[in-house]
């Protein structure tokens, strides 16, 4: 994937601002891939989530707001617990959906969950989809 | 007094036959378990960001009732209310900064310290009876279930909170062995089932729950024994999807570990409500002969 990078663009705040909310210091990261091989939803990703990092770092904001990675990592913690870096990338995936969430853009609209699903869902799904995918 | 207990909300109203099971179980083992006299919805989902202290608030109210009532240790069976609740302890007692935030914010009149310990009733288990004491109380050993431990995300995830090995977990499988059944290895048993995702993408999560079911299929499991109430639901879900498309899949019984308690203690099945459970578990138990 060919992406632009000008100093314009590095200097942006995306990167601090992720730096911030997750905690994570974004250098550990060397780009081995193990995160990419722990993940179980990797093969539903457009960018997998070690570009994220890398585009992350790069502050190229728009490229990862263009992705649907982060709306798709289910915060299972498999890349977290496999980094030979210590690097939490569920904290860092969390960032860049609350930079959305805050500006009250919300992912899913609960009115188009199915009556049905409704339903059947079990309380603990609705709650942590709602705090995932709303803001 | 005994045992504080937190069943959260799930437990109440879709997976009663998660908590039922286990409270008949645990009476019967001489472990009483008393309810919170209040409590509030933890919360469902840790939250990942260093800024957002307000959803702590939730998941330490409820320990600080714990505290309150005068006791230590608060058990939990919820696989999403485990976590929550471990993690957020963790943080209270690691971080002083917030620890004095979430305290004067919430005025509850304790400053809560982290001091309240979360257990698992699968620890509970192993740490407090022993797997072999509880062997020597089963009444109807489940000899020839062939059962698959899938763990999940959150009773192993992230480390520090883990119940278990992260990697190589064996307390579901040394709890099957406790009650005589064969539990059955498989690759995905801690693959994430796509948990709160299926609200938002249920195909994707259709097709996890495929991987996983044909991997225990594959190792001849016979049922999948679970722990938590959004693995049951994606996976129950996803294999109805599963029957119609793939023609050698047959289905496969998925149970909470509680009932498989119940039922070997020799207790009432009606306390299982198995009539809540996906696959048809109760063909399989009757033709084990372990249901009449």
């Amino acid at each position: 994937m060919p992406v632009t990078i000008s100093s314009r663009r590095l200097r942006s705040g995306f990167a601090k601002k992720v730096k911030e909310i997750s905690g994570q210091n974004l250098q550990l990261c060397y780009q081995c891939g193990m995160c990419v091989g722990s993940c179980p939803a990797a093969s539903k990703m457009d960018l997998s989530p070690r570009q994220i990092i890398e585009l992350a770092r790069l502050g190229l904001e728009d490229e990862i707001a263009n992705s649907s990675t982060v709306w798709t990592c289910a915060s299972c913690l498999a890349c977290t617990v496999n980094c030979p870096r210590g690097f939490d990338l569920s904290t860092l995936m969390e960032a860049i959906r609350l930079l959305t969430l805050r500006k009250n853009i919300d992912r899913v609209r609960p009115e188009n969950i199915s009556p049905e699903q409704r339903r059947e869902l079990p309380q603990i799904a609705m709650v942590s989809g709602l705090r995932k995918f709303t803001g | 007094m005994g045992l504080a207990y937190y069943p959260g909300c799930t437990l109440k109203a879709r997976a009663r036959n998660l908590d039922e099971p286990a409270r008949a179980s645990l009476e019967a083992l001489g472990i009483k378990l008393d309810e919170l006299s209040k409590w509030n919805c933890c919360g469902a989902v840790y939250s990942l960001a260093e800024d957002d202290l307000i959803h702590q608030v939730a998941p330490i109210r409820n320990l600080v009732r714990v505290k309150k009532q005068g006791q230590d240790t608060l058990a939990t069976l919820c696989a999403f209310c485990l976590n929550t609740l471990k993690r957020a302890n963790l943080l209270i007692k690691q971080n002083a900064e917030k620890r004095g935030t979430i305290n004067s914010f919430i005025e509850e009149g304790i400053d809560y310290a982290g001091d309240v310990k979360v257990i698992h009733l699968l620890e509970l288990l192993r740490d407090g009876v022993g797997w072999e004491a509880l062997s020597r109380q089963v009444k109807l050993p489940l000899r020839g279930l062939k059962a698959a431990p899938y763990y999940g995300c959150t009773l192993l995830r992230p480390r520090e909170v883990a119940i278990d090995d992260v990697e190589n977990p064996s307390i579901l499988q040394d709890f099957l062995k406790a009650l005589a059944a064969s539990p059955i290895d498989f690759p995905e048993s801690t693959r994430c089932c796509g948990s709160y995702q299926v609200i938002s993408n249920p195909d994707d999560v259709a097709e996890y729950a495929r991987v996983v079911l044909n991997s225990a299929s594959v190792k001849g499991a016979e049922a999948l024994v679970l722990t938590c109430p959004l693995c049951d639901y994606n996976l129950g879900r996803g294999q109805k999807e599963l029957i119609k498309k793939q023609s050698d899949f047959m289905g496969m019984p998925l149970f909470y570990f509680t009932q498989l308690l119940a039922l070997a203690l020799g207790l009432d099945p009606k306390v299982c409500h198995f009539e809540l459970n996906y696959g048809g578990p109760e063909l399989l138990l009757r033709g084990k002969g372990l249901l009449s």
